[in-house]
């Protein structure tokens, strides 16, 4: 620890907000078990291409084969993902970020 | 008129417009914020494009689709973890670093903690995963520059790098980042309409049936069934169990790398919020999302219509397997002309590609010898921003002149594993430096020195004992064998041992800072004392 006892900043004052603690709740419960699970997803479609090739073969029509739409797959759960965060960011994150960042813009011209 | 005059004009009439971009960016160009960050005044949508035009290098145009065009299935993994990766950057690091940072990766890792050591860590390795890239980028513009225009003599190849060492100087030193994202955006949209065009002749030509465009391309590859899965090329039969961990290896630094490379990261500053950020990766996504969808029909397409003897037989990697492709299905479809023509423009595409990217390069590295290392490890933050860019624009020129020697040097080398190289260096060392410092109140100097040094050495070390350096017909070294190390991709092992390194280098040692890092956090998820755009 290079600090000691010392007056509390004026980020460990927001930090230890309620409105913050949630506005990270939020982030965080949201980003990492989705990240915990496009990256599982991604891994068991590498894992399948190095050791199910006879069903990565598979037909499903004409030409195209489970390979093909896993592979194509991957792209919808990506774009679904982004979308899907920017909705949510522009829900739930935006509104509380600006909340606490207009509440520290008073704060500090009060000041 | 021949297809590599009708090229080179085309390509000259790029560089006219780029430079003509580039000079007027520079009136605009009067501060560090302007130099480093384009002013923060890009909107998310030209962000976006321009993240498309850093990321679609010559390597994913003209090697995926040829990879594509080979080795069928095994192609399309390569851009599906180039793909994927993008999710990392936006879930935890685009918005997140344009609130804490200022103009490099460094800014971030080097906020709570004593900045001298971590910016000096930060600073190598930026700059080592810049000019792996930039050579990997600058042998291929030589290669290219012989198969495209037919120049094959030493002296020609040279030349071309020279000329294209000369160019991306110019637009760094003059543009900066404004110029530099300029140019990044006309490439982007260039090289999108280059390879929809094709793409929908392709596509025309089978009656938009992919069915019978894959089943074309398994019979035109000479390769059967096989084509469409996995297995070709990485993780084959011969190669063993080897061969399947390393396609793993190679997904892990894919996926991991693209968050922690320089020059993309540098991309999130020249917003002026946060929110624009966010935009601009979404952006990024769709544009390259489609890219990859485009290079998969491009690759099957020239399998279909050129053929794997005839790619093949061009160049053994199939770089060469897009522009064959606008070739033939520009003279199926328009007669001869249409095909000189189409291959003119691809060609001349792929030349703005390469320069675009190597571009974005050069900044990324300048500006963190000039920012990182310059002003606050050797001056300890004593310089004028005068001064500060004046470093940046000489630092341009050197790494320029090093990246002209280093490619004229490495002609003729199979230097194409350096660009999964720069993906291994930026997953193991810069990503676990910059989630630990967003996300870990306990983390600390000597986590930061550790995880940047650890995952560095760790992947540069395998990779020297690995089969691409020694031991096989295909190594940088063919008659030597020192290669104990099974694996061409370095990945799986040094990404965990980078996180390792910071986790057990931050236990180790006392020091931290909780509240700086309350200050981090408050500030990378409100936005809180963000830096402003510029206003002139």
């Amino acid at each position: 620890m290079t600090a000691g006892r010392h007056e509390p900043s004026v980020y460990e004052r927001i930090e230890a907000e309620e409105n913050f603690q949630e506005l990270r709740r939020r982030f965080r419960s949201w980003a990492f078990p989705m990240t915990a699970a496009f990256f599982a997803w991604y891994l068991l479609y590498v894992v399948l291409s190095g050791w199910a090739r006879d069903f990565m073969g598979v037909k499903l029509f004409g030409n195209v084969n489970v390979a093909l739409v896993l592979g194509l797959l991957q792209f919808v759960s990506t774009f679904w993902i982004a979308w899907a965060y920017s909705r949510y960011a522009e829900r739930r994150l935006d509104p509380l970020a600006e909340e606490i960042r207009n509440g520290a813009e008073a704060e500090r011209k009060s000041a | 008129m021949s297809h590599q005059t009708l090229s080179t004009l085309l390509f000259l009439v790029f560089v006219a417009a780029t430079l003509g971009i580039t000079f007027w960016a520079s009136r605009n160009t009067k501060d560090a914020a302007d130099f480093y960050a384009g002013g923060r005044s890009f909107s998310g949508v030209q962000n976006g494009l321009a993240i498309g035009g850093d990321y679609m290098s010559a390597a994913s145009f003209l090697g995926i689709a040829g990879i594509i065009a080979l080795s069928g299935y095994d192609g399309f993994l390569y851009s599906i973890g180039f793909l994927v990766a993008w999710l990392v950057a936006l879930l935890l690091v685009a918005e997140l670093m344009r609130n804490s940072g200022k103009y490099t990766m460094a800014d971030v890792l080097a906020f709570r903690m004593s900045p001298r050591p971590v910016r000096t860590a930060a600073g190598v390795s930026t700059i080592t995963v810049s000019i792996f890239y930039l050579l990997a980028q600058m042998v291929g513009a030589g290669a290219l520059v012989g198969l495209l225009l037919g120049v094959t003599s030493p002296t020609g190849k040279a030349l071309t790098i020279v000329g294209v060492g000369l160019l991306m100087v110019i637009y760094v030193v003059v543009g900066g980042m404004k110029g530099t994202t300029w140019v990044q955006i006309v490439k982007a949209v260039l090289l999108m309409t280059g390879a929809a065009l094709v793409t929908l002749l392709v596509l025309g030509r089978y009656g938009f049936n992919v069915s019978g465009l894959l089943g074309a391309a398994a019979t035109g590859s000479g390769k059967g069934d096989a084509f469409l899965i996995p297995g070709l090329k990485y993780g084959t039969a011969a190669q063993g169990l080897a061969g399947k961990i390393d396609l793993i290896s190679l997904g892990l630094a894919l996926v991991l790398g693209t968050a922690g490379l320089p020059h993309i990261l540098i991309r999130f500053y020249t917003v002026p919020t946060a929110k624009e950020a966010r935009k601009s990766v979404l952006w990024g996504i769709g544009i390259i999302g489609v890219f990859y969808l485009l290079t998969l029909v491009l690759g099957f397409g020239a399998a279909a219509m050129v053929g794997g003897k005839a790619i093949a037989g061009q160049d053994k990697a199939g770089n060469t397997a897009a522009p064959q492709l606008a070739e033939a299905v520009g003279r199926a479809v328009f007669g001869e002309v249409g095909g000189t023509i189409l291959l003119a423009v691809i060609a001349a595409v792929a030349f703005a590609t390469i320069l675009a990217v190597v571009a974005g390069l050069t900044l990324a590295s300048s500006s963190s010898f000039a920012h990182d290392l310059y002003a606050h490890v050797f001056k300890r933050g004593q310089v004028t921003e005068g001064e500060e860019i004046l470093v940046a624009r000489i630092s341009a020129f050197v790494i320029g002149a090093v990246a002209i020697g280093l490619g004229i040097l490495a002609q003729g080398q199979n230097v194409a594993f350096l660009v999964s190289l720069a993906f291994a260096v930026a997953a193991s060392a810069n990503l676990p430096a910059i989630l630990y410092s967003l996300f870990w109140r306990r983390f600390n100097t000597a986590g930061a020195v550790s995880a940047i040094y650890g995952g560095l050495l760790s992947a540069l070390i395998l990779v020297v004992f690995s089969p691409v350096v020694s031991g096989s017909a295909t190594s940088l070294f063919p008659d030597a064998n020192f290669a104990w190390f099974p694996l061409s991709n370095p990945g799986i092992v040094s990404i965990p041992l980078g996180f390792l390194a910071g986790y057990v280098g931050a236990r180790l040692s006392k020091e931290y800072n909780p509240a700086k890092y309350a200050e981090i956090e408050v500030r990378s998820l409100t936005g809180i004392g963000a830096e402003q755009a510029v206003r002139h």
